[in-house]
């Protein structure tokens, strides 16, 4: 039975530290504020100010105050000279595009108010995926702080006619030196672009173009190439799969994109089948923490493990090495074979032969879910070229350097080099959107529009021709790199009529432009599929793979996070203050180790007595390159592996607060993302943590979380009492036990009358990838509180997903009575902890039918609404913050300070920019009151008044709220119960569905479905 | 000025009544030319419906002015030109040089009949009747307008007669032998004494004193920040009782987005420009109330012209120059941020007339704020209103349910959840 498994969110509760238990207790981890606004007792008995002065002084100011309020400020009201068409202030607009920035690529859907995008959502339509960082990227397009707003030659303005007459002369005298021009670029996946960049070079024979992604995954590209012709990715098609086996491949975080839609789309156990995802690592990925079987091992061991699963599965002898885990390896290749063309292993190692291995294998089982005919084009980076442009500029080779929204000066390994070779170059002209080291260092800096700004089409895969239009007019003087480089190359187009023409002529066939502009995306009806003969050995290449790895004491593994990815956004507080779904960590990076490794080396994670957790420095040292990092204890992490995340530790233009974590770039060598030789060393100093993991531990009450297997989900009856997976609480009433939703203390609300709102959450599709986090974040108008007021559990989340560990061993109580000692029970519990099971668990206000909340506020500003919500009435709390103490869930935000127009909290709600992206529909929250999650109200209310100005009734599942609208996999469904066909009515009544901490009687209106693992039993 | 001031009274009659003779004999003589007003009436009655879009008797506008237009040309040419303009242009060639004043060509007249063009021409000849009341209009009438504070002063001062009348009468019976009374004051210093040793008198006072004192206080503190009355000086004198009230224009021909926005809309300067484009001179007799002050025809024309200004139009050009200027009304109804209300909601599903909440628009020159706009006013409403749920498929479930439940024919909106806080509060 599920309950009998022991949850716990950190290290520290799991070894029972009275710290955390006391906390547990306390819903506000600090006492109040008035400690630190006081000061200590010396300072406050030595201040002249004596209690009758103090007492003078605020009755003065209220006196004041309460004057000054009389007169109400006098507010304009400034219409437009001629309004535009389609802008009804007040009614949203939205607009399909695309969003491409060199790392995340997605169709998406745009909405606007009064011509500004205030949030972004995923084009369903058009199969669109959105993650933490599309959802955040319309801050970035606010971003006043980074953005280069006028075209700049050695930093001093300069107009776009100048700028192109002095480009152009330079250009044309390096044309007739002959001398090398490199145009370096990031991956744009744009066919029109593509076109526009080899008429330049046809125009401008001298140059070449170098596609340079900083996040590299170059290994699989050239495998690609080798093996199928083609420089792409492979595409994956996990919906279809049986059996998954994955060696450090996050493919629910940024392997290749990302696959949790397709993943997700493939275990749905109502159908009775799901597929068996067994995941190789060494970090503790979302993959893997969303993996049917985690197996726990280093990097070097996982080249070694593939390429022991080739010779399981083709029965060749290939020399390789024993590993810990060949057994595991031995039944994953009878599962493979078994599932036959359904089964598919990937891999996740940036190296070609590597991959070559894994595709030698997909091919020797005949998978259909390796995929090489609808390919992947969004990381088309070739590192040996840049390799090599970097070396050609060291030495003088190349003349002219045009780059375009990269910033090798932060993101390349060997910088230095690259800084060295562009202090020699004749021409250095950097198009950017925002300003970087890079930018800095180049002779001209042009300005480029955000994608929000932009005209534009992308092909992702090569199915779906997307189309990218603009939601804003530019905010700053700036000019897309396509009319730049058309303008260079001679050609007087405008680049809308270029794209327009090319999409006719060449993509749209007989639809129209109008169509495929309104719906974001064109799909291509057929694809071309071309035979090519592979002169890949892989005999040779699986030699080559073994001899080229030497494991070693520590294997550095880096990786991007959900929140940062690359670091392009690093400038962006709605991704900085976003928690990591692993960790729970915001505003940093650091150094994951695992307990057993942390223990002998001696560094730990303390609990401080606010909540707060502290952490080691380590000097990690590799091939010569060190830097200085605070540890972190992960469990699940491989003893010998330790990870580090890559795209922090920016520091040019950003924000002092935003300057957080290190740049782990520089032991990026050769964009390898395993780094052999590791030393790691403890040093003095203690790090601060921002961590929302101890904090929000929910008091000891376990019966939280339900996790069934697919056997018993499919054979069991969940209410039976000895092995049911979904057994409601019991209680005892008039000595007998019943259910405890039969009997009640209150009366009931009337809940068939008109709507009522529930949201399900399913445990088993959620991956915990946090986009609904930030989703809500934009509609909600949730403030960023900054590091300081996170690590002392003041984050404003309204909706948080919490991360469980669970361990397979009996209970601590059970331990007891088989007669463990304490010791021995500690090790027991600490062994599995070395691989635990990981369960994600969005939280938001559950709008509970009998709130524990609304009972007790004094002043009525929390109440229930007819339609299910519990309704949170700002203007009239007071703050007593008895709501948040008496609510079980703890998610009820209280706002300790103004985080609007305060210097404090200097991020987007402190500067003009910035408060574009304000959901004009939502209030912004002031000082000393409580919020949390509202179920969205203000869409639902907008769906509601749609229906009724149409005079129709709400359609089937029209009403969304945020999050729901957000996930990618279906995860969180919002509708009306009392409206039958929507389709959170069944889910509402299904057998997997439960309510988080029943037994209070809370009767919430968010249902969670239990977590169903298939664990591969018959 | 001090000389003005010595004028007596009767030079000043003198004089006024010297001037207005002097007038009504000057307008009676430029009147004495012989105007047929059958056909002067007509003529202005077809040039208003069908010329006045594009001409004006003393000012270029998208055609020439058209005053003394008969002198400059012929009868025949301009009934020919009227009549069909094109046709005309291919077999005259002073047409076609007439055509060039424009880039917009005429519309073509063939309905109207000779007497009607004639009646037009005439028009143009003789100009607008002229107003036998214009000698008088000069003098504006001024209306008494007594402050509210007068009426204190004046009943103070009855009262104060009044006590004077009775004194006098009480002297004089006094006088006349009628036995001496204590006096008022002496048996009011009767009631103080008595007053003091009763505590439970004072006691009663100090309660009523306090109550009185609570109840101004929170009357006072209710209304801070209730601005109703609220009115504003706007940066253009625009007068709704001139448009929406003399010329009937319908609200939502400018507060267009109050059918489908949360806001009524600020009108953009282009939708003024939709009339003013050919509009731009008030009638004579306009008169609007502004800031206290009467503005006549001058003061609104230069208004007028603000709107040219903010368009970036050049009124002699005709053309729009694209220097616009944004005008910077100020803001009439101040809801706080907390709070979250929607016209559409209340107009297009509701059925409202604005006048319900913005009280009587086309009367007012100056808008002002009509309603307190506070919670306790929008939850009366809510209380009282039945809502009308007619041809609206959304409430024919859920009303049926509620009407059941509540056990009326009707439901308010309250009873459709109107009343709770997170409708309106997020």
């Amino acid at each position: 039975m599920a309950s009998n498994k022991k949850y716990w969110k950190s290290v520290e509760e799991l070894k029972g530290s009275s710290v955390v238990e006391t906390l547990s207790k306390n819903e506000f981890v600090d006492t109040i504020s008035t400690d630190q606004f006081l000061g200590d007792k010396e300072t406050l008995e030595n201040s002249s100010t004596s209690r009758r002065d103090f007492l003078k002084y605020v009755g003065f100011t209220t006196a004041a105050a309460s004057l000054a309020a009389c007169e109400g400020p006098v507010r304009k009201s400034i219409p437009y000279v001629v309004k535009p068409n389609d802008v009804t202030p007040g009614v949203a607009d939205w607009y399909a595009t695309s969003m491409a920035d060199g790392y995340d690529f997605a169709n998406v859907l745009v909405k606007t108010r009064e011509g500004r995008p205030i949030q972004i959502m995923p084009n369903k339509d058009a199969n669109g995926t959105t993650s933490a960082r599309v959802q955040a990227a319309v801050l970035s397009l606010y971003d006043e702080q980074l953005r280069l707003k006028e075209p700049t030659k050695g930093g001093e303005v300069i107009s776009w006619s100048d700028a192109d007459k002095e480009i152009g002369a330079k250009l044309n005298a390096l044309k007739a030196a002959n001398k090398s021009v490199v145009l370096l670029t990031g991956t744009m996946a744009s066919p029109s672009t593509d076109k526009i960049i080899s008429e330049f070079i046809v125009a401008n024979p001298n140059a070449k173009h170098v596609v340079y992604d900083a996040i590299s995954e170059t290994g699989a590209a050239d495998a690609m190439l080798a093996m199928y012709g083609k420089r792409v990715l492979p595409n994956y098609h996990l919906d279809k799969a049986k059996t998954i086996v994955s060696f450090g491949a996050d493919f629910l975080g940024d392997f290749h994109g990302g696959f949790e839609k397709q993943f997700i789309a493939g275990r749905k156990p109502e159908t009775g089948h799901m597929s068996y995802h067994v995941q190789f690592e060494s970090n503790m990925s979302l993959t893997g923490a969303n993996s049917d079987k985690r197996v726990v091992v280093k990097p070097s061991d996982q080249v070694f493990a593939l390429i022991n699963l080739y010779n399981s599965i083709t029965g060749s002898n290939v020399p390789s090495k024993e590993t810990s885990v060949d057994a595991t390896v031995k039944a994953m290749a009878t599962e493979l074979k078994k599932s036959g063309s359904k089964g598919v292993v990937l891999t996740g190692l940036n190296d070609k032969n590597a991959q070559l291995v894994a595709f030698a294998i997909n091919e020797a089982l005949n998978s259909e879910i390796f995929d090489i005919n609808n390919t992947l084009n969004i990381r088309q980076g070739n590192d040996a070229e840049v390799a090599q442009l970097v070396s050609d500029m060291k030495a003088g080779k190349v003349a002219g350097l045009i780059s375009y929204n990269v910033d090798p000066i932060y993101s390349l390994s060997n910088s230095s080099d690259f800084s060295e070779g562009l202090k020699k170059l004749e021409l250095s002209v950097a198009l950017s959107t925002e300003n970087n080291e890079t930018v800095n260092a180049s002779n001209f800096a042009l300005p480029t529009p955000h994608f929000l700004e932009s005209w534009g089409d992308t092909q992702f895969n090569e199915v779906t021709y997307g189309l990218m239009q603009p939601t804003i007019q530019p905010l700053f003087n700036t000019r897309q790199v396509q009319d730049t480089l058309l303008s260079w190359s001679g050609n007087a187009t405008k680049y809308y009529d270029y794209l327009k023409a090319y999409a006719t002529t060449s993509v749209l066939g007989e639809s129209s432009w109008n169509t495929a502009l309104h719906n974001g995306f064109y799909n291509k009806e057929s694809i071309d599929t071309t035979s090519f003969e592979s002169t890949v050995e892989i005999n040779k290449v699986l030699k080559a793979l073994f001899n080229a790895t030497k494991a070693s004491k520590f294997e550095l593994n880096l990786y991007t996070k959900a929140g940062l990815g690359d670091g392009k956004q690093a400038n962006n507080p709605w991704l900085q203050e976003f928690p990591d779904p692993i960790t729970r960590a915001s505003w940093d990076n650091y150094l994951t180790m695992s307990m057993a490794d942390a223990r002998e080396l001696g560094f730990s994670n303390p609990v401080q007595d606010n909540g707060a957790i502290d952490g080691d420095y380590a000097k990690v040292s590799v091939n010569g390159k060190e830097v200085v990092v605070p540890v972190m204890v992960q469990p699940g992490q491989a003893i010998g592996s330790v990870g580090l995340a890559l795209g922090f530790g920016k520091t040019f233009g950003l924000k002092e607060e935003m300057q957080v974590g290190v740049n782990a770039y520089s032991l990026y060598a050769n964009g390898n993302n395993i780094q052999y030789n590791v030393s790691v060393e403890k040093i003095s100093g203690t790090h601060q943590f921002a961590c929302t993991q101890v904090q929000k531990t929910i008091a000891g009450r376990h019966d939280i979380l339900k996790v069934a297997s697919l056997k018993d989900y499919l054979h069991v009856a969940p209410k039976d009492h000895k092995n049911g997976w979904n057994v409601p609480a019991m209680v005892s009433y008039d000595h007998k036990e019943v259910e405890a939703n039969t009997i009640d203390l209150w009366d009931e609300h009337n809940r068939e009358v008109g709507h009522h709102f529930n949201l399900s959450i399913d445990l088993t599709s959620c991956t915990g990838c946090g986009a609904c986090v930030v989703a809500c974040h934009a509609e909600n108008n949730v403030p960023v509180v900054g590091k300081k007021e996170v690590r002392v559990g003041r984050d404003m989340h309204w909706l948080r997903i919490d991360r469980y560990y669970s361990s397979e061993v009996e209970t601590r109580e059970e331990a007891k009575e088989l007669g463990l000692s304490r010791g021995d029970t500690y090790r027991a519990l600490e062994t599995e902890a070395e691989n635990p099971e990981v369960t994600f668990q969005p939280m938001m206000c559950q709008h509970c039918n009998h709130a524990p909340c609304e009972t007790v506020c004094p002043v009525a500003a929390t109440s229930h609404g007819r339609q299910g919500q519990n309704q949170m009435a700002y203007n009239r709390c007071v703050g007593t913050r008895y709501c948040a103490n008496n609510c079980p869930y703890r998610v009820r935000r209280f706002n300790w300070f103004n985080y609007a127009d305060n210097n404090e909290f200097d991020f987007n709600m402190n500067n003009d920019y910035g408060k574009m992206v304000l959901n004009p529909d939502v209030v912004v929250r002031s000082r000393g009151v409580m919020e949390k999650c509202s179920m969205c109200i203000q869409m639902t209310q907008a769906t509601i008044l749609k229906a009724k100005k149409e005079g129709r009734a709400v359609n089937t599942d029209e009403f969304e709220t945020a999050c729901s609208s957000a996930c990618t996999t279906g995860a969180m469904v919002f509708g009306d119960v009392n409206n039958e066909k929507d389709q959170v009515a069944a889910l509402a009544e299904d057998k997997r569905a439960y309510n988080v901490l029943d037994y209070l009687q809370t009767k919430p209106n968010v249902i969670y479905q239990v977590k169903v693992k298939n664990t591969n039993e018959a | 000025m001090r000389s003005v001031a010595l004028h007596s009274k009767l030079t000043r009659v003198l004089l006024k009544s010297f001037s207005v003779i002097l007038f009504f004999a000057f307008s009676l003589s430029s009147y004495s030319q012989d105007v047929d007003e059958a056909r002067q009436k007509e003529g202005r009655k077809l040039f208003k419906s069908l010329c006045a879009s594009c001409h004006k008797l003393d000012k270029k506008l998208v055609g020439p002015a058209l005053a003394g237009v008969e002198s400059r040309r012929e009868n025949d040419w301009l009934k020919a030109w009227i009549k069909d303009n094109a046709e005309f242009q291919k077999v005259d060639s002073d047409a076609v040089e007439a055509a060039e004043f424009s880039p917009t060509a005429m519309t073509a007249f063939p309905q109207l009949s000779e007497k009607q063009v004639d009646d037009i021409l005439y028009y143009t000849t003789v100009g607008d009747p002229k107003k036998k009341t214009e000698a008088v209009a000069g003098e504006s009438v001024q209306k008494s307008d007594a402050p509210g504070w007068l009426i204190y002063i004046l009943a103070l001062a009855i009262i104060v007669a009044f006590l004077i009348i009775a004194g006098l009468l009480k002297t004089i019976s006094e006088l006349k032998g009628a036995p001496k009374s204590k006096g008022a004051l002496a048996s009011l210093g009767d009631v103080w004494e008595g007053y003091k040793q009763n505590t439970f008198l004072k006691v009663l006072t100090t309660i009523f004193l306090l109550l009185m004192g609570a109840y101004f206080t929170f009357g006072t503190l209710f209304k801070v920040g209730v601005d109703e009355g609220y009115s504003p000086l706007q940066p253009i004198a625009f007068s709704h009782k001139v448009h929406a009230g003399d010329n009937q224009i319908d609200c939502q021909y400018c507060h267009s987005s109050a059918k489908h926005s949360k806001t009524s809309g600020i009108p953009s300067v282009n939708v003024c420009m939709n009339c003013h484009k050919n509009i731009s001179e008030v009638a004579d007799d306009t008169k609007v109330e502004w800031d206290g002050i009467t503005y006549g025809k001058p003061e609104l024309d230069k208004e007028i012209a603000k709107i040219y200004e903010a368009a970036g139009w050049d009124a002699d050009g005709l053309e729009y120059t694209g220097n616009t200027k944004p005008v910077k009304w100020i803001r009439v109804h101040n809801l706080p941020d907390f709070a979250y209300f929607n016209h559409s909601q209340h107009v297009t599903v509701g059925g409202l007339k604005c006048q319900k909440c913005h009280g009587p628009v086309e009367e007012m020159d100056e808008m002002r704020q009509y309603s307190p706009l506070t919670m306790g006013w929008c939850i009366d409403c809510h209380k009282e209103t039945k809502v009308d749920l007619k041809g609206n498929e959304y409430y024919s479930k859920i009303h049926t349910e509620l009407a059941k439940k509540y056990n009326v024919d009707k439901v308010t909106i309250a009873q459709l959840g109107g009343k709770e806080c997170g409708k309106c509060h997020y």
